[in-house]
């Protein structure tokens, strides 16, 4: 990276709007520009720092895109086999029931591999946060179909399209997971525009704040892009999942303190 | 105060994980072990000692469960059998490749598949050649005694976190289920503080602790694996642990472990009144092995003969040992049968000493 030059006139610290979260890290992230990871991080980063809980905190990152996390992130975390994670935070979280146990996955490692381990920490209430980025492919296994492709989306392993009949249907975990008496808050989010920023990170936030309460566990679903998987520029990518993603994953509450969202 | 029981080899172990003050157990049921998580439940250890214990919905996730609280510093352990062992291996991977302590307890079944529930030894190679994918080893404790599942409990955590390496017991079907007396430690506490590496919540001031195997770089990742495999080296020169029977004048060497060993001794009785000298070494680390002395007896004797419940593996590391210097064979039954103590003579006349 080339240093950046800086107007010593205009960077002083009554001219400051913006300060980057001290739960970020300096190391330069490695994804794709358009991306909505870097965004996903910076909120998650940004509520433990609101929170003054980054001491408190252990994150647990996947395999797939995020698998680097660690490197972003300022908090103690445990990188997990593709798919295990809940099963990782569960043992922290009852070895260590006072911390802010976090999981961070992609929608291959939660609802594909990982579907078991998703499944059975939800049920069991564990009281631990889930952060779920689903952009519908695998990005970086270079773009191949996810559980969560939709029908008829192009894939290179579904290079003609997800054909149903032949691969099966995406799956909705998170209304899945919505219906387990061990959940508290199941929730949609996207991070896509400065608006839907702005309520993910309230969605976080809760989502942290319920392990407190001790009620079982939340889940935040980001749907997210993938513009290199979906061999478009960014902007496309997000006005492809504006039309096509959202309508199949629709963004909102599912499950608040313990109770469906009618 | 130390105290005598009757019990179970899979409730010794049980007993003596919350008596070493252990963390957590992470399991799933598969005969022939599922009395350690039994046990452990109606124990309640955590109103004993404040352990959690926990019955996971897969052997997957419970060696995942290990693996996370493993990664916090804690003294944490799981149990299974053959077929159970073989899910839990990516986890073990990753463990070692992480460089965490835990203890695994495999009591074996006849394989492969699903094979058996009766005892067997068919898991050797598994257990002390990896398992997993990559290079690593574990620390392999093979008990022969209700009261060696107990020990080697403590024992087990003991060098687990000496080297940063899981341990494992590799036992079978029969000592699992089988009664004996056994002297139980005192209550030990759990630990109060926790390394330095653990993943217990950023301290300020400090940097952050990462409990990852992964590298992206090879020269790094290669690194790593230089830095492992130098402990498993230190292991070898250190950790060394084996128990001989009749060796001094033997002319001939029965080599077994675990529930092997046990036959072996009356093998050696019934021979010696036939006339024959042979003496018994039984190995208590099947990693590191005991190279050195087996390469020892081999200047001594005439001919050894390994004896597993196995098609043969730990023959393997005996010949390596031996470097052709005596005549080497094997002798085992498999499939859950386990071998009489007169067939063991009748094979070692056959094989080593009339072969």
């Amino acid at each position: 990276m080339a240093e950046q030059t800086v107007n010593k006139d205009i960077a002083k610290e009554e001219n400051l709007v913006f300060k980057k979260t001290s739960v970020l890290t300096d190391k330069v992230m490695h994804y794709c520009p358009g991306c909505g990871h870097g965004t996903a991080h910076r909120l998650i980063a940004e509520v433990i720092e609101e929170m003054n809980i980054q001491s408190e905190c252990i994150g647990i990152t996947p395999v797939g895109c995020s698998v680097l996390m660690y490197n972003y992130l300022d908090v103690d975390m445990q990188e997990a086999a593709h798919g295990r994670a809940p099963a990782l935070a569960t043992a922290v979280k009852r070895l260590m029931p006072e911390k802010f146990v976090f999981t961070y996955q992609g929608d291959g490692d939660l609802a594909a591999i990982g579907t078991a381990e998703t499944i059975h920490a939800a049920n069991r209430g564990e009281n631990i946060t889930i952060f779920f980025i689903n952009n519908g492919i695998y990005g970086m296994t270079g773009g191949q179909m996810a559980p969560t492709t939709l029908p008829n989306m192009k894939s290179s392993t579904s290079p003609y399209g997800r054909d149903v009949k032949m691969m099966g249907n995406p799956l909705k975990m998170t209304e899945l997971v919505a219906q387990l008496p061990g959940t508290y808050y199941v929730t949609r989010q996207a991070v896509h525009t400065p608006k839907d920023v702005r309520k993910a990170k309230k969605a976080i936030r809760k989502a942290f704040e319920n392990q407190k309460l001790e009620r079982g566990l939340s889940l935040v679903e980001i749907v997210s892009n993938c513009n290199s998987g979906w061999k478009m520029t960014p902007l496309q990518a997000n006005e492809w999942m504006v039309e096509n993603m959202f309508p199949f994953y629709p963004m909102g509450d599912l499950k608040v303190d313990g109770e469906m969202v009618k | 105060m130390k105290e005598l029981k009757l019990m179970k080899g899979n409730e010794a172990i049980a007993e003596a994980a919350i008596r070493a003050g252990a963390d957590a157990y992470f399991g799933y049921p598969i005969t022939p072990q599922s009395e350690v998580l039994e046990y452990l439940m109606a124990e309640k250890p955590h109103e004993r000692t404040g352990m959690v214990v926990l019955q996971a919905e897969s052997e997957v996730a419970a060696i995942n469960m290990v693996y996370g609280g493993a990664a916090c510093g804690r003294k944490v352990f799981t149990s299974s059998s053959s077929p159970g062992i073989s899910l839990k291996q990516e986890g073990i991977s990753y463990i070692a490749g992480s460089e965490l302590p835990c203890l695994i307890v495999n009591v074996v079944r006849g394989g492969p598949g699903l094979g058996t529930i009766q005892p067997s030894q068919s898991d050797y190679f598994q257990a002390t050649k990896g398992g997993g994918h990559g290079d690593y080893r574990l620390i392999v404790l093979a008990p022969s005694s209700v009261q060696e599942m107990a020990d080697f409990v403590k024992l087990g955590f003991d060098l687990a976190f000496k080297y940063r390496n899981p341990a494992m017991i590799l036992t079978d079907g029969a000592i699992g289920q089988m009664m004996e007396k056994v002297w139980l430690e005192e209550q030990q506490p759990r630990m109060t503080e926790f390394p330095e590496w653990a993943t217990t919540g950023k301290k300020p001031g400090k940097e952050r602790n990462i409990i990852t195997s992964l590298d992206l770089d090879s020269a790094m990742q290669e690194k790593f694996n230089l830095k492992i495999q130098e402990k498993y080296r230190e292991m070898e020169e250190n950790e060394v642990r084996y128990e001989t029977f009749e060796c001094d004048d033997a002319e001939y060497l029965l080599v077994a472990y675990g529930t092997s060993a046990r036959i072996c001794q009356k093998s050696v009785q019934l021979a010696r009144e036939k006339g024959i000298k042979v003496g018994l070494l039984r190995p208590q680390t099947l990693f590191p092995f005991p190279k050195k002395k087996i390469s020892e007896m081999a200047s001594q004797v005439k001919g050894i003969l390994s004896v597993e419940m196995s098609a043969g593996q730990m023959v393997e590391d005996i010949k390596l040992s031996v470097e052709g210097k005596v005549k080497v064979g094997h002798f085992g039954r498999m499939g859950g049968i386990i071998h009489s103590a007169e067939e063991i003579v009748t094979a070692l006349e056959q094989k080593i000493i009339g072969g």
